[in-house]
């Protein structure tokens, strides 16, 4: 199971309320496959070879109101650039995506450039399947370490070389219906929520925010909760650090989080089963006060009307460490690399960077800071609220089956879900976690 | 020349009575056999490059490392079929595949029967009562398992919310590994049984009318009617529905991975997707080649002795 399916995943009831049926996305959908079939055959559209334009082929995984907003960039980036003949492909979010761009990579003929998810970097086999970015061109374009916090910016280097070009941060967050915390008692004058720290804390405020809704105090998905678990867990700076054939995790400080999980749904104070889009119905329609989820669903609240804001994950261990990733762009590897075309997809990724407050409408942080800092970020309700977030940001462990979309979540799924079911102790579902896990690590590397 | 006059020949060499004419037959034969060749020449090469070439370099690639990422491969053996045969996630999922298709297939035959006998009785309603069987069948499979997920919510669905008012708590549906199965098989069950009911249907309603009004005259009862007339004559609808069933109940893969997505803790984890996980999620091709082919051994041995069953009853 995917733990973060914030774009169309494929698992239901996701999927036919989140993708977008409109118009546009349907026909650029059909020009990008057009574009993709063109580009697989080797030819060169008609258009691009009379009219003498830069071919630029961009693959993403955004449908939905990301792939809405992803179009609304590229229709402003293609009007300012005529001489670019850009044509962008969406693919199915997840597996599918990641499926294509090794295969397209590994015959030398993907796309100039694609979205992935920086946690993914490792499994795409960085100097085989993609091709490094070449720092300096990028700095012409105004992105370097000044203008991207360093903690997202190292994780873009492999081996030394730069393979990714960071467009946002999106973490799990924690939103609040204003009108069950209103009741609860538990928002200050400006409508934010009271600050808590500490398990004990933490479940005294979701009590008293059940007292009103009568049923949960918080919404999450129980479905998927790896996420979760590694927020809770690096919270309290427990590590998975993989060797050759084995790998060291500790022991109390997971059973610690998984404890906290155990203990919400079992207290009723979550819900034992609750998956992706009920997570966010269970808020919006009352059912409980405040939800974690990430920082994706924003427009998904958005459009039902409710008040409601957000915050960061809540300190449940003291700080507000949290599970993220980053969305950026990688080359993926050409046989026969056209500098010209390298030099268009730069600047195009530079263009996006510049411009990401638009991508901000989706909730995502963006990486270009002065986007970050500008007055107009400011003004986004409830974006600015959350920010600090990208700094709390804690990627994945670095293996070629983690990462979102990842091997390792969609297992490591199974044993986390008996917790919130209840049909499974923390300490029996960590055995299973780490049987999971040394299966994983078994497994010879396919890439 | 020589050749044509030639190749006739070794056939009428014995020269005994029943020899002659197949080789008549087979010369009159031969140059409509090259015309229909050419006609089924656009199906053969597509056959061929689809199903037969994928099949021959597959049953390659379990020999050795192949990742769908590319990289080097080397010769492993038979590493990949000896962890597919010993995989403990492999025989999970085949028992749920296993389980599912015992689940599913008498009942999907079974509802089939009684829907159409309901039908072809109740021929004033007729018409709805075919259009209401048959329309969930023309649903896509998205549609369907959405609208299921819904239903099945424990918190917010309607089956749950309908026992809440007369204050019964209803059962997790998808969410407990104890159920999840049952409710993916009645999910099933409600969207695909309107082909196997179409089928019953039509080889009901095939019965000459005669045999029933004979059968009247001399006494026979509604429900001797039944269980004399209709369901001896439907023996051989029945062996090629069944036989259709299992086959699509062993391949189950979609509404699996919609629904649930093989969970909870992989209760309903099939087979096909274990086999999608490690090819596809995984990269190790060639690992999920060799599963497959596992599996489809077993289906073709699932096949045959249940062709060799009903053939020979019918014989």
């Amino acid at each position: 199971m995917r733990d973060v399916p914030h774009h169309p995943s494929p698992f239901p009831p996701s999927p036919l309320p989140r993708s977008s049926p409109t118009g546009p996305g349907r026909r650029s959908f059909m020009a990008g496959a057009l574009a993709a079939g063109l580009a697989a055959t080797g030819c060169t559209p008609p258009d691009t070879l009379l009219s003498g334009r830069t071919r630029l082929r961009q693959w993403n995984l955004f449908a939905g109101g990301d792939g809405n907003r992803m179009i609304e960039m590229h229709d402003a980036y293609q009007a300012e650039h005529p001489e670019i003949d850009f044509r962008a492909t969406t693919f199915t979010w997840g597996a599918p995506f990641y499926t294509k761009v090794a295969m397209g990579a590994a015959g030398g003929r993907g796309a100039d450039i694609a979205t992935v998810h920086l946690s993914r970097l490792e499994s795409l086999a960085p100097g085989r399947l993609l091709d490094p970015i070449d720092p300096a061109l990028l700095a012409e374009f105004g992105i370097d370490d000044t203008v991207v916090l360093p903690n997202i910016w190292e994780k873009c280097f492999f081996d030394g070389e730069l393979y990714a070009i960071p467009i946002d941060t999106h973490v799990l967050i924690q939103y609040i219906n204003l009108d069950v915390c209103r009741q609860a008692g538990v928002l200050d004058a400006d409508d934010r929520l009271v600050e808590v720290s500490g398990v004990d804390d933490y479940f005294d405020l979701l009590r008293e925010i059940q007292g009103v809704t009568g049923e949960y105090g918080l919404s999450m998905d129980t479905w998927n909760p790896w996420s979760n678990f590694w927020a809770l867990y690096r919270q309290q700076d427990g590590d998975i650090v993989f060797g050759e054939d084995d790998f060291e995790m500790d022991d109390d400080k997971a059973l610690a989080a998984m404890d906290v999980m155990y203990r919400l749904s079992e207290e009723g104070l979550a819900p034992r089963h609750s998956r992706d889009a009920d997570t966010a119905a269970n808020l919006s329609n009352g059912h409980s006060g405040l939800m974690i989820h990430g920082n994706w669903e924003i427009p998904t609240l958005e459009a039902t009307g409710i008040e409601f804001s957000a915050t960061q994950f809540p300190a449940v261990f003291g700080n507000h460490r949290t599970r993220g990733d980053s969305h950026c762009y990688v080359f993926p590897h050409q046989r026969d690399r056209d500098p010209e075309r390298t030099r268009a997809a730069t600047e195009y990724a530079a263009w996006m960077l510049h411009n990401s407050l638009t991508w901000a409408g989706g909730g995502h942080i963006p990486a270009y800071q002065p986007v970050v800092e500008s007055s107009e970020y400011d003004a986004l309700h409830p974006q600015s609220e959350y920010r600090e977030a990208a700094e709390n940001v804690q990627f994945e462990p670095e293996a070629w089956f983690s990462g979102s979309a990842g091997r390792l979540q969609e297992e490591a799924a199974g044993a986390l879900t008996t917790l919130h079911q209840g049909t499974q102790t923390p300490e029996q579902s960590l055995d299973q976690l780490k049987a999971t896990i040394r299966d994983l690590i078994s497994v010879p590397s396919p890439v | 020349m020589t050749q044509n006059t030639d190749a006739p020949a070794p056939r009428t060499a014995p020269g005994s009575a029943t020899a002659a004419p197949r080789g008549l037959v087979d010369v009159r034969r031969r140059p409509s056999s090259w015309t229909g060749l050419w006609f089924v020449l656009p199906f053969l090469a597509f056959y061929a490059l689809f199903l037969l070439w994928p099949a021959v370099v597959g049953f390659g690639y379990t020999f050795t490392d192949r990742s769908l990422a590319g990289g080097d491969i080397s010769f492993i053996g038979l590493d990949n079929w000896s962890e597919s045969l010993t995989d403990a996630a492999m025989y999970d999922s085949l028992w749920n595949t296993l389980w599912f298709t015992i689940l599913s297939v008498p009942l999907m035959v079974l509802l089939a029967l009684g829907m159409a006998l309901l039908t072809d009785h109740a021929r004033r309603l007729g018409w709805f009562l075919r259009l209401s069987f048959f329309a969930p069948f023309v649903l896509p499979v998205t549609v369907m398992t959405l609208i299921w997920g819904w239903m099945y919510n424990p918190s917010l669905g309607l089956f749950n919310g309908t026992l809440g008012r007369f204050g019964i708590e209803g059962p997790e549906w998808l969410f407990s590994e104890d159920t999840a199965m049952f409710s993916v098989v009645i999910a099933t069950a409600w969207w695909q049984v309107g082909f196997n009911y179409l089928l019953y249907l039509a080889a009901m309603q095939s019965i000459p009318k005669d045999v029933y009004e004979a059968a009247a005259i001399d006494g026979a009862g509604a429900w001797q009617r039944i269980g004399r007339i209709t369901l001896p004559m439907l023996t051989r609808t029945t062996a090629l529905i069944a036989v259709l069933q299992l086959i699509g109940s062993l391949r189950v893969f979609e509404q699996i991975y919609l629904m649930t997505n093989g969970g909870p803790n992989f209760a309903t984890r099939t087979v096909i997707q274990y086999i999608y996980d490690s090819g596809f999620v995984g990269l190790r091709i060639g690992l999920a080649s060799s599963m497959a082919y596992v599996f489809m051994v077993l289906i073709i041995i699932a096949s045959v002795a249940q062709f060799r069953l009903f053939s020979r009853k019918e014989g």
